[in-house]
């Protein structure tokens, strides 16, 4: 899993496109996209209208009225900075991408099916057949109809290892601007020019088709009502302030305003949003849209692949059991013998395990002058011939089957039926604790069985158990019969399994789930996954799976790593809280600043009111810019916040939202009080007003 | 003196809350019959579907509840309207009672059929015993049923439930829950003195020798409904603080229960109705919180002396007595003016104007959330507004996209909700600002200052929360107040019915997730410290500017 690491927001790579970037974004048709911004904007042109009127005229006080309108304006910049920071750190892997979707030339393949020649890469059309050979680029998406080649994916997946790819099967999807390493492939285009996967990705992680998503919308029309109800609040006040006798300058209304209305937030909405995806990007997941990432939060229930996600793809030797009358060495020694040459990850670990238990070395098989006897689908066995001695292991039925061939063959005692009890009974014992039996046989003679264990991945359970405390519930797919099955999801702790899964199994799965009201995630990468990603709420597919998964699911993973299920369901939680703790915090920042403009405005009327200027601010202009001042830096205090994102920490709901609330809520209450404070008193020192 | 006052509140809230717990129950029962219109005991449903004839026989989308429920409140309007304009030619007009003026007649019906009573006539003095019960009346018990039936259909749309039909609905909320609650509150007043007649004005000779002429009529009657429907609007002028309506302590305490009994009562329906008491419970317990923070705020505001009686020989340690009614006991006043304020109500135990300036925002904050039990129905439909806000805040911070009872809440719920709120706020701070900086307003008021501001600031206020207390001093029988207060009360009583409804519309359209302990709770303290929290700054802080020019800068301006 290669994560690349975030970049800080304050590289200077960044952040000098992005003083720019929030300038460029002043342009009324960028702005015009976030409702609470773009009011701030009209109303700062309102109020600078109104200032070069009074300096022409000389009313007024204009230093304040200056400093007021700068802070005005610099609420707006900061808004801008942190969606250009956000998109910046997008638009550095862009680049990265872009250089490999550089111009190539593809080899069409003739309609009559001989000969090739030379065409752009850009004219491709889908349907397309071309043929790459070693060394050269893959010009666009495609399905590979015929060959096999190693291909270096690193421009995708920044993982410089050779992948395979061959026709038919689950690895024939082939992504353009990848690179043939080895031999050669008839290729099939399935994305014409400007749709692949690359060009997708690129307009992905540089936020360029950046869609607002459900919940996005709906919080924008939250901020833009609360801005409504302020606009109320504060439109209404010169009416009141008449009644006193009293008026209240156009600037002072607008600050009040400015402050009032939920800009922290407004602000930084949209940095939130780019970060989440940039998040998943980081963690090489590709989410075909943030509404995918939206939903990757409110998942219910996971569906996980037994193989590779909940057990290390390969089982283990743990255990020799021989049958009465053999010790459990020679088991060790006819197993290891047997194995030696085997180069299969389960071979090795018999090799391990009989070295660990019974220091039993590995011997020169040459020098023993043995033979390796290989796997074959038909003998479903392996092992090894010595001098006139034969060591045979593999499946306990298989092996039973030999035996009775070669005793029939050379008419020896076929084991004694006692022994073959034994045997069946060892078998059912290790099936029952969730292993596979291996049975292992010497010149005829049963010596025991190999209990291959599937082995838990380290950290799993405790995976679950915290799944389990954020209310997700998991649910281990496997071919397993129900009995071994049943074993592991014992052992790593699942809530429920799916043994001898088929892909329609898997389909009313997730269709029952989701008639429960549960939103379902999966991985897959097969075709006869398709079905199953698409109908999932989260469909994961595998960067090595077929295209069919990849069109199917609605985020690809470009690692084909399925453990990251879970944190891609963590990222989309972040997302969300993200949002929802610095909504709070700007909604309860108000409290504050009512109490910083709102004695400060009409002290002129009641001098009396003084009473509430509780932070004992020092003069109502003061106040006032102390308000305006401290509610433009908390933007900037907060861009790092909003691009790292609130963590997540699994601890059940309730005690997440105490959590916020104390932390976003109760803080988001104090903060300003304290912030208006120290900038009054920093206003007041230098004499700025 | 201060543990008297915290037994009297503690009698009177404590033994409604207590008293609302069965009868939430009940009301469930009479409301929400689970038994199909065959069973045993669909005899209700039954006689309702016979009289609600053909307009009582489907259930009804929220378009189509939504337009039987507006359909029947125009023809009350217009009925109560009528009735009104040509009460000098109908009977049961003993005392010759005059035609009353165009725009009077409009502010009345719109304020009656609007549950809000907000009364610019004197009863005694106006009105033919035929317009007060004929018209008035009718529309307290109907008005009030309108209430009862929307959260019903509310929250059967909430449980996922069609919403049911409006025709059946108002005759449940009228013939079993709101007829039986008043004749039993009826009988209790009349054993307490309470007068139910049809004769004249009583003609009487006092101790001085002079000709006296003392109003009267079938006040029971009248007095039963307006306090337990949330109505209001007293049978006389001066409402329950005149000895005919409510004539000593002990009628007060019925009085004051009667208030919010049934609103408290809503609560319980609706958590019923949904299938989830413990969050009712939640509600009920923000709802209480605050109303109890605003009792303690009033009596506390109301034990200083007023500055009306500064500098005279008059003893005042037991606080500001002037407007209250001594018979009621000290503390009576403040409570009675906070059940009233809180709950949509709008009948008075004692002069709100002449209440200490902070006493007097405590019915204003009441009024402005309209939320902490608030009307029968409505108190908690307007909640269910503030729930939706708060849960979308709180959704998110769990990490997930915000969802209520499982049904996802997304943008067009969160503008439906916030257009709600907005239009309260609108209605009246608008108001205020209109009347306010014109001759409307300015020339209507008794007082100057920050008191003649809290006047008008309190006159929209009761109107947009459909509540109808006035802070009097304000001469407000004038064609702009009748209109503008008329108009108010109208769209601020239909539109928080109407876009709660159009949430769960929409809502039920969705499909519904299922709940683990990964979503929200709305079940716990911290659901409830949230809630409160929307509320105050979501609700109240809006308001915050008027205040600060009205009940504070009086405060600190002449208390200190």
């Amino acid at each position: 899993m290669s994560r690349s690491p975030s970049a800080s927001i304050f590289d200077a790579r960044i952040l000098a496109p992005a003083i720019a970037g929030a300038f460029r974004k002043l342009d009324p048709r960028t702005l015009a996209k976030n409702p609470v911004m773009f009011v701030v904007a009209v109303v700062s042109v309102l109020t600078t209208v109104l200032f070069v009127r009074d300096l022409v005229t000389g009313a007024g006080d204009l230093g304040f009225s200056f400093q007021i309108n700068l802070w005005l304006w610099f609420t707006v910049l900061f808004a801008n900075f942190a969606e250009a920071v956000a998109e910046g750190r997008g638009k550095a892997q862009a680049e990265s991408l872009r250089r490999s979707r550089s111009e190539t030339q593809a080899r069409l393949i003739n309609a009559d099916g001989e000969g090739t020649r030379l065409v752009a890469g850009a004219s491709l059309k889908v349907g397309d057949l071309v043929l790459v050979e070693a060394g050269e680029i893959i010009p666009s998406d495609g399905e590979i109809v015929e060959g096999v080649a190693s291909v270096n994916e690193a421009a995708i997946t920044g993982e410089s290892a050779p992948v395979i790819r061959e026709s038919g099967g689950d690895r024939s999807a082939v992504t353009g601007g990848t690179q043939v390493l080895s031999d050669w492939i008839r290729v099939r285009i399935t994305a014409a020019a400007g749709s692949t996967f690359i060009d997708r990705m690129v307009a992905l992680v540089e936020g360029a088709e950046r869609q607002k998503t459900p919940n996005e919308i709906a919080l924008n029309v939250l901020l833009a009502g609360l801005t409504l109800i302020f606009v109320l609040a504060t439109a209404t006040i010169p009416a009141f302030a008449a009644y006193a006798g009293g008026s209240i300058p156009v600037i002072v209304l607008v600050a009040l305003f400015v402050t009032l209305i939920p800009t922290t937030i407004g602000a930084l909405l949209s940095a939130i949003g780019i970060a989440g995806m940039d998040r998943l990007v980081r963690f090489n997941v590709l989410a075909m849209s943030g509404r995918a990432v939206e939903a990757a939060g409110d998942i219910d229930t996971l569906l996980l692949d037994k193989t590779g996600t909940i057990t290390l793809g390969n089982r283990q030797a743990s255990d020799f059991r021989p049958v009465k009358g053999v010790t459990e060495r020679d088991l060790a020694d006819a197993a290891q013998l047997a194995s030696l040459a085997d180069e299969t990850p389960e071979g090795r670990s018999i090799v391990v395990l009989a070295k660990e238990k019974y220091g039993i070395r590995g011997r020169d098989m040459a020098g023993l002058n043995a033979t390796f006897v290989p796997f074959t689908a038909q003998s479903r066995m392996s092992g090894v011939d010595l001098d006139g001695s034969s060591i045979r292991k593999g499946a306990v039925d298989a092996v039973l089957r030999h035996i009775e061939r070669t005793s029939a063959a050379n008419g020896s005692a076929a084991g004694t039926a006692e022994s073959r009890r034994e045997l069946e009974a060892i078998a059912t014992d290790i099936s029952k604790a969730g292993g596979t039996p291996l049975a292992v046989v010497r010149d005829g003679r049963l010596l025991g069985v190999l209990h291959l264990k599937d082995i838990v991945k380290g950290g799993i359970r405790e995976r679950f158990v915290e799944l389990r405390r954020m209310g997700i519930r998991t649910v281990m797919i496997t071919g397993d019969n129900p009995m071994t099955a049943a074993a592991i999801a014992a052992e790593a702790g699942v809530d429920d399994f799916l043994a001898e899964a088929t892909p329609e199994d898997k389909l009313k799965l997730i269709r029952d789930e989701q008639a429960k009201g549960k939103l379902v995630a999966m991985c897959g990468d097969g075709t006869n996954d398709a079905p199953a990603l698409a109908q999932a709420d989260v469909g994961v597919a595998m960067n090595t799976g077929t295209m069919a998964a990849r069109e199917a699911g609605n985020m690809v993973d470009l690692d084909s790593d399925p453990t990251k299920l879970i944190e891609i369901v963590e990222i989309g939680k972040q997302l969300l809280m993200t949002r929802g703790a610095l909504t709070t915090f700007s909604i309860a920042n108000d409290v504050a600043k009512y109490f910083a403009i709102v004695p400060a405005m009409f002290i002129a009327v009641y001098p009396q009111l003084d009473a509430l200027n509780v932070m004992g601010l020092s003069t109502p202009e003061s106040a006032i810019l102390s308000a305006i001042i401290f509610n433009a830096l908390i933007i900037v205090a907060l861009i790092p916040l909003s691009l790292k994102g609130v963590a997540y920490k699994a601890i059940g709901a309730d005690r997440l939202l105490q959590r916020n609330l104390l932390v976003y809520g109760l803080g988001g209450l104090i903060v300003p009080f304290i912030g208006i404070k120290a900038i009054d008193m920093i206003v007041t020192a230098i004499g700025l007003v | 003196m201060l543990t008297q006052s915290i037994l009297f509140v503690v009698l009177v809230v404590g033994g409604t809350a207590l008293a609302s717990w069965p009868l939430g129950r009940y009301m469930q029962w009479a409301m929400d019959p689970a038994d199909l219109p065959s069973g045993i005991s669909g005899w209700k449903t039954r006689a309702f579907a016979a009289i609600g004839g053909p307009l009582a026989a489907s259930s009804q989308n929220w378009t189509r509840y939504m337009s039987a429920m507006l359909a029947f409140n125009l023809v009350m309007f217009a009925v109560c309207a009528a009735i009104l304009a040509l009460q000098q030619h109908l009977p049961l007009n003993p005392d010759g009672r005059p035609a009353l003026e165009a725009s009077l007649i409009f502010n009345t019906a719109a304020s009656f059929t609007s549950n809000t009573n907000l009364q610019h006539y004197s009863g005694e003095v106006s009105l033919s015993y035929l317009s007060q019960l004929g018209a008035l009346m009718w529309l307290q018990f109907v008005s009030a049923a309108t209430g009862i039936a929307a959260l019903a259909a509310l929250a059967r749309g909430l449980a996922g439930r069609p919403l049911g039909n409006f025709f059946l609905d108002i005759q449940r909320a009228c013939f079993l829950v709101l007829l039986p609650a008043a004749l039993v509150l009826a009988v209790l007043l009349v054993i307490g003195g309470v007068p139910m007649t049809f004769e004249g004005a009583a003609i009487a000779t006092t101790l001085e020798g002079v000709q006296q002429t003392i109003a009267r009529g079938p006040v029971a009657a009248f007095v039963s409904i307006k306090q337990l429907g949330t109505n209001g609007g007293g049978f006389f002028g001066p409402n329950s603080t005149h000895p005919l309506e409510n004539p000593g302590f002990w009628t007060n305490i019925i009085e004051m229960v009667a208030i919010i009994l049934i609103p408290m009562a809503c609560v319980w329906m609706f958590a019923r109705i949904i299938g989830r008491l413990r969050h009712g419970g939640v509600i009920f317990a923000v709802m209480l919180a605050f109303l109890l923070v605003k009792i303690a705020g009033s009596v506390y505001f109301e034990a200083a002396p007023t500055r009306a009686f500064a500098g005279l020989p008059i003893d005042q340690t037991l606080g500001n007595l002037e407007g209250k009614e001594m018979r009621f006991g000290p503390a009576g006043g403040p409570l009675w003016s906070v059940l009233t304020t809180s709950t949509s109500n709008g009948s008075v135990g004692a002069m709100h104007d002449s209440l200490n300036p902070m006493t007097g925002l405590m019915p204003m904050v009441g009024m402005w959330l309209n939320a902490t039990f608030g009307g029968v129905g409505v108190g908690m439909i307007n909640m269910f507004l503030y729930i939706v806000v708060g849960v979308f805040i709180a959704g998110m911070m769990i990490g997930r996209t915000p969802e209520y009872l499982g049904w996802r809440v997304e943008a067009r719920e969160v503008k439906l909700a916030l257009l709600a709120l907005l239009a309260h706020g609108l209605f009246v701070l608008g108001g205020t600002a209109i009347f306010a900086a014109t001759p409307w307003g300015a020339d209507t008021l008794n007082n100057t200052g920050p008191h003649g501001f809290s006047e008008i600031l309190y006159e929209f206020t009761s109107a947009s929360a459909n509540n109808g207390s006035g802070f009097e001093g304000l001469g407000d029988n004038t064609m702009p107040w009748n209109i503008a207060t008329g108009i108010v009360m109208l769209l601020a009583r239909f539109i928080p019915i109407l876009l709660p409804l159009a949430i769960v519309g929409s809502l039920s359209g969705k499909r519904r997730s299922a709940e683990s302990n990964g979503t929200l709770s709305v079940e716990g303290g911290v659901f409830g410290t949230m809630l409160a929290a929307t509320i105050v700054v979501v609700g109240a802080l809006t308001f915050f500017p008027a205040a600060t020019l009205g009940p504070i800068a009086e405060h600190v301006t002449t208390m200190n």
